[in-house]
């Protein structure tokens, strides 16, 4: 069967399955549009919740990160499972045991303040729409190479069907399409690796990997993959795969904010009110890390994997007896060779070949020969080889040649982590407008009814702005913003949460400083590095990325020296503050 | 709880149990950091010179170690959690 016959079949019968369960289970009242009306069993919230977490970067992009940075990569691994530990232990079990909808609605109680209700409104929303943007273009992407359309019709679909079940469903039909996504996602990431695990390392359990031996060719003597890796890395130009590259600060800055930011990302953390009570929260949790874990461990053994393969398939071959993947992702414009030295051979080595993403004329191909790149290219490095890192997870299936049904699922699961994490991020949004900004601030005097159909106009509104920016991406600039999410919820969300719950002297007056001090520096450090300068000579060594931890701080400080110098808060939010450290009585999430 | 227990003892019961609660939060995170930043990023280069199987130590941990301690953390918050409500009479149904 043909790759495109397969690609339908996959996708037609996941969508098929998405769809359905989203009219099984749509909402017909608020409470379940907002919390699935609470009775959620933490084992599927747990894979919902692994799901929603995991969006189309972590799948496309994070193995192919590892393959190129190795150990700098480990932040990525660290952070964004170790944010799991914070969120379970300081955060999801109270805020359950509040019982409200939605982040914001504990800011404005807690806070007894509309002000800091309202900056916790514009942070979620913010936080939202930069990062439901990025799924939008995956999908996009996607649905623009399987079926051979332009990438805003796939964008279209893609956001279409995300609206289908999103906004209408709420989060009772997004739970249970969150389940079948991730068994699809599990699938679609593990099985093409447990088949290079075998050829590599000769073990069924690809996560076993990073500590195996290389055996590939019946060698007759093992040697620590990883030892192999370190030597072939060193023999073209590159750092040992398993070295830093120095900046321990750094390093420890990144982790940290994405940490804790992933502690504050709202979608996150309101699928925690879905579950019944505060034992539930606690036992979801550790599902939930331990689905995330199973990809999470598989990662870095498929960056390993994936940068051997690489270098053994391509490094120093003829050009005209390239694999075939290689040129069809050549075609596909993510792979450039540039014949610096003339002879026809493809070296690998470290360096850049030219600068930028690569720009093609085809006018000027001769018949098979490689597509001729406009770029400058770079003549202090002799590397010839460029590659887009998000192919790593594509093509290997083919590099490692799989059959192509692999291929097929493993597109299946591209979309579904997608349409997952977007779906999340979705549904955030349209509560936000609905419950916190319409029904708390602007007309509190509305109905159940009305308030459902604000929350599907807004969800409405947000696909159709997220769509935009999907279709035309305002040059680099969703790369950009990721830092943006990250520094925003780690500067805002984690520590006025943290102080709501632990501290019953931190008043409203610290809260609300807290915040605009925190993110004031947060956005004026990111928007001055990314978009201001191009010189490259951070605070401390410190990059955008990692300055959220510092903002993280600020608020901290400022909070607490505030909160001495003003009045405590009043004795029933003191009382409110006693109430959410005992766990019982946690009932139903309440929608109003 | 029998009726008689004033809104003393019950106060004194919730303040039992919010400290037990942030001893053990405060364990945890100990832990938690410790194999993360602590072995993956400030010792990993006295780590490795150890090994796991073909593997550093201090590599292994930031890239694999530290995420099955956190998966372990989160087993153990929920089953001293639960063991705490239990002994102060927050217990809830099973789920």
């Amino acid at each position: 069967m043909e790759q495109t016959t397969w690609n339908f079949i996959f996708i037609g019968i996941s969508f098929g399955v998405y769809i359905g369960i989203a009219i099984w289970s749509r909402a017909a009242s608020t409470k379940e549009y907002y919390t699935a009306g609470g009775g959620v069993s933490p084992f599927a919230n747990g894979m919902a919740t692994a799901a929603d977490w995991m969006s189309a970067a972590t799948f496309i992009s994070m193995a192919g990160g590892i393959a190129a940075a190795g150990y700098g990569a480990s932040k990525f691994l660290m952070g964004w499972t170790g944010g799991f530990v914070l969120l379970t232990t300081l955060m999801v079990p109270y805020l359950r045991k509040f019982g409200k909808a939605t982040v914001p609605d504990f800011v404005g109680d807690r806070f007894y303040s509309n002000a800091a209700r309202m900056v916790a409104v514009i942070c979620a929303i913010f936080i939202c729409m930069t990062y439901i943007m990025g799924q939008m273009r995956g999908v996009g992407i996607v649905f623009s190479r399987l079926f051979d359309i332009e990438i805003w019709q796939g964008v279209f679909i893609g956001g279409g069907i995300v609206y289908f079940y999103a906004g209408l469903g709420g989060m009772k039909g997004i739970t249970y399409t969150q389940v079948a996504q991730y068994c699809v996602m599990v699938f679609a990431y593990t099985i093409p690796v447990i088949f290079i695990s075998m050829i590599i390392t000769g073990n069924v359990i690809p996560q076993l990997g990073l500590i195996g031996d290389y055996v590939k060719e019946g060698q007759e003597y093992s040697q620590p993959l990883l030892e192999k890796i370190n030597q072939i890395s060193t023999d073209l130009g590159f750092k040992e795969y398993t070295k830093g590259s120095g900046n321990t600060l750094d390093l420890f800055c990144i982790t940290a904010a994405l940490m804790v930011g992933t502690a504050g990302l709202p979608h996150v953390i309101v699928r925690f009110f879905t579950v019944k009570n505060v034992k539930a929260v606690r036992k979801s949790a550790y599902w939930t890390l331990s689905f995330i874990a199973i990809i999470y461990l598989t990662a870095p053994a498929l960056g390993m994997f994936a940068r051997t393969n690489f270098i053994e398939e391509i490094n120093e071959k003829k050009y005209q007896k390239a694999p075939g993947w290689f040129k069809n992702w050549e075609n596909q414009g993510m792979i450039a060779w540039v014949d610096k030295n003339k002879d026809g051979i493809m070296q690998y080595r470290a360096g850049n070949v030219f600068a930028d993403k690569p720009e093609f004329d085809d006018s000027k191909r001769i018949e098979n020969g490689p597509r001729p790149v406009t770029n400058k290219i770079d003549e202090s490095s002799t590397n010839e080889v460029y590659y887009d890192r998000d192919i790593i997870v594509l093509a290997n299936p083919e590099m490692a040649g799989l059959p192509k049904w692999i291929i097929a699922l493993v597109m299946a699961g591209c979309v579904a982590a997608a349409l997952s994490t977007a779906a999340g991020l979705l549904l955030v949004l349209s509560t936000s407008v609905s419950h916190d900004l319409m029904k708390k601030i602007v007309k509190p005097d509305i109905s159940d009814k009305q308030e459902m159909r604000y929350a599907r106009l807004a969800s409405l509104g947000a696909v159709l702005v997220a769509a935009y920016f999907g279709i035309n991406p305002p040059s680099s600039f969703v790369a950009k913003t990721v830092a943006f999410a990250f520094g925003l919820a780690a500067s805002s969300f984690f520590p006025t949460l943290i102080m709501g719950i632990f501290s019953k002297r931190v008043n409203k007056e610290g809260a609300i400083a807290g915040m605009i001090c925190g993110i004031g520096f947060t956005l004026g450090y990111i928007v001055y590095f990314q978009f201001l300068t191009d010189t490259k000579e951070y605070w401390l060594g410190i990059s955008p990325e990692g300055i959220g931890f510092v903002g993280m701080l600020i608020n901290f400080s400022v909070a607490f020296v505030v909160s001495r110098l003003t009045p405590p808060p009043p004795q029933e939010v003191q009382d409110m503050v006693e109430h959410i450290r005992i766990p019982k009585g946690a009932g139903q999430a309440s929608d109003h | 709880m029998s009726k008689k227990s004033s809104f003393e003892d019950k106060q004194m019961i919730a303040g039992n149990y919010w400290q037990a609660n942030l001893r053990l939060v405060v364990c945890l995170l100990i832990i938690w950091f410790v194999v993360s930043f602590g072995c993956g990023i400030l010792f990993k280069e006295n780590l490795d010179q150890f090994s796991v199987g073909g593997a550093p130590l201090g590599f292994w941990m930031a890239q694999q170690g530290s995420i099955i301690c956190f998966v372990l953390l989160l087993i153990a918050y929920a089953f001293f959690m639960n063991k705490l409500d239990k002994k102060h009479g927050y217990e809830e149904e099973e789920v």
